[in-house]
């Protein structure tokens, strides 16, 4: 497991840190050099409120290496509040209760691990969105 | 123990995970339904949860009630007896999560049920001598209960986190606190063990009754008020029947500690336990209203709260959701499954 990608990335992982252009005032996310709707210098950094919907999904039960652990799992497109579409997996929710445009809000949650002995790599997730009385 | 300068609570937040686990089933699997739960059901953490994560979520809730720009927290201190990391704090996670990193004290707190009333009694210290305006110190636990001990039933996963700052910003004004801790070996885990071991029924009268007891008469001594002037009072909940026997001894009522007894529905939550107690009350207290908390970890030792909760209160409440929307939010597991999520299982 890359240890200084995961250092370099932690921000945008655990809290979704993107950008919002100053040329275009569109949301970036990820961050990145240039941005992708006006092809200026991207910037300054944005944290996203970390709202969004189920764009689309689909359940994961045969995973890639080092996802064995918390197999089967949604994983979907969530389309943040901000405009970003992004990919991440689906927490907290059974499998027949997802929907596609579902209100999801992110959370921050284990990944996967190196092993018993290695890192521990945390990311975010989507859960429905908490009932609030 | 009062600070140079009064603090107080300016957020708080819970969390607890989703699944829970009925009492009847370990009653079940391990006595053939022989065995009286002593709760109705406990907290499980999820497979992608653990108290580095559950932290960073009551830590955001605690965030969002306080309207603190998380830049300004200059200490973030999770207590705890279930860090995912030996060596790696779990609090330099938490901190860089919730956007307070780089110019940030973090540490990770140890004292069995108490390390996080143990971090408050610091934050508390740290603020109250004006070295740093906000401290966020957080109790948070996935308990560990050895497959078939008594304490399997009760060991869940929850917490809360408060962020300590000047009283006259505070939705609870914290007046006075208490600290007393000895040499008891009740309840331990050596280096390595996966599970706990306890002294059985030494856990009680030497152990918990007696340090709840002490520290609680002696912050009210110190403070000159009575029982009867607390509208809420909340004890460590190893399980439901200790913090009711110890209101008793020291002349709670019944109706003091209900607001902040959650062990029946979501089980011990060790660090958590206290602390999330407090949160529930929070939820539920008018501005004026005296709170008192106690903590208890095993080892031994004890820390009482007397607070009061203000205006402030109102206003900040409804920015987070309150502890029973996590506690509502549930859904049932059988053991199977439980052995799954909490690594019981060898493959």
């Amino acid at each position: 497991m890359d240890i200084t990608r995961h250092w370099r990335l932690r921000r945008q992982r655990y809290a979704l840190e993107g950008e919002r252009c100053v040329h275009c005032r569109e949301y970036i996310f990820p961050p990145r050099d240039i941005c992708p709707h006006c092809g200026e210098e991207a910037g300054p950094l944005h944290t996203m409120s970390g709202q969004g919907e189920v764009y689309s999904f689909t359940v994961v039960h045969d995973p890639p290496t080092g996802y064995e652990a918390q197999a089967p799992y949604a994983v979907a497109l969530v389309k943040l509040a901000e405009g970003p579409l992004i990919t991440a997996q689906l927490t907290d929710v059974d499998a027949a209760d997802i929907k596609i445009g579902m209100p999801v809000e992110m959370v921050t949650r284990r990944l996967r691990t190196d092993g018993p002995e290695g890192v521990i790599q945390y990311g975010y997730k989507f859960r429905p969105h908490l009932a609030v009385s | 123990m009062r600070p140079a300068r009064s603090a107080g609570i300016i957020g708080y937040g819970a969390y607890v995970p989703r699944f829970r686990l009925p009492g009847k089933e370990i009653s079940r699997v391990w006595t053939e339904g022989n065995t009286p739960p002593p709760v109705a059901e406990k907290s499980v953490p999820g497979l992608d949860e653990d108290v580095i994560t559950m932290a960073i979520e009551a830590a955001r809730n605690a965030l969002a009630r306080a309207g603190t720009a998380p830049a300004e927290i200059r200490a973030v201190w999770v207590g705890s007896e279930s860090h995912p990391y030996a060596v790696k704090p779990s609090s330099s996670v938490v901190g860089e999560a919730i956007g307070a990193s780089p110019n940030l004290l973090a540490a990770d707190w140890e004292f069995a049920c108490k390390a996080g009333s143990e971090a408050m009694q610091a934050a508390i210290g740290m603020v109250g001598s004006g070295m740093i305006r906000y401290a966020l110190a957080i109790g948070m636990d996935t308990a560990q209960g050895r497959p078939g001990d008594a304490l399997e039933y009760t060991a869940g996963a929850g917490g809360g986190a408060f962020l300590i700052g000047p009283a006259e910003d505070a939705l609870a004004v914290i007046e006075a606190s208490y600290s007393y801790a000895t040499d008891t070996p009740d309840f331990w885990r050596r280096d390595h063990a996966q599970y706990p071991s306890h002294g059985q029924r030494f856990t009680g009268e030497p152990a918990y009754f007696r340090h709840v007891t002490h520290a609680a008469r002696a912050l009210l001594e110190g403070t000159g008020a009575q029982p009867a002037d607390f509208r809420f009072a909340v004890f460590h909940q190893p399980n439901p029947k200790f913090p009711q026997r110890a209101a008793a001894m020291l002349g709670f009522t019944k109706e003091q500690i209900q607001a902040g007894m959650l062990s029946p529905q979501i089980g011990n939550t060790y660090a958590g336990s206290a602390l999330i107690g407090l949160t529930a009350v929070l939820d539920q207290a008018a501005p004026g209203d005296r709170i008192l908390v106690v903590s208890f970890g095993s080892g031994a030792g004890s820390d009482a709260f007397q607070l009061t909760a203000t205006e402030k209160l109102l206003e900040r409440r409804s920015r987070a959701p309150r502890t029973t929307d996590y506690i509502s939010r549930r859904k049932e597991i059988d053991y199977g499954v439980y052995a799954r999520f909490r690594g019981k299982l060898k493959m």
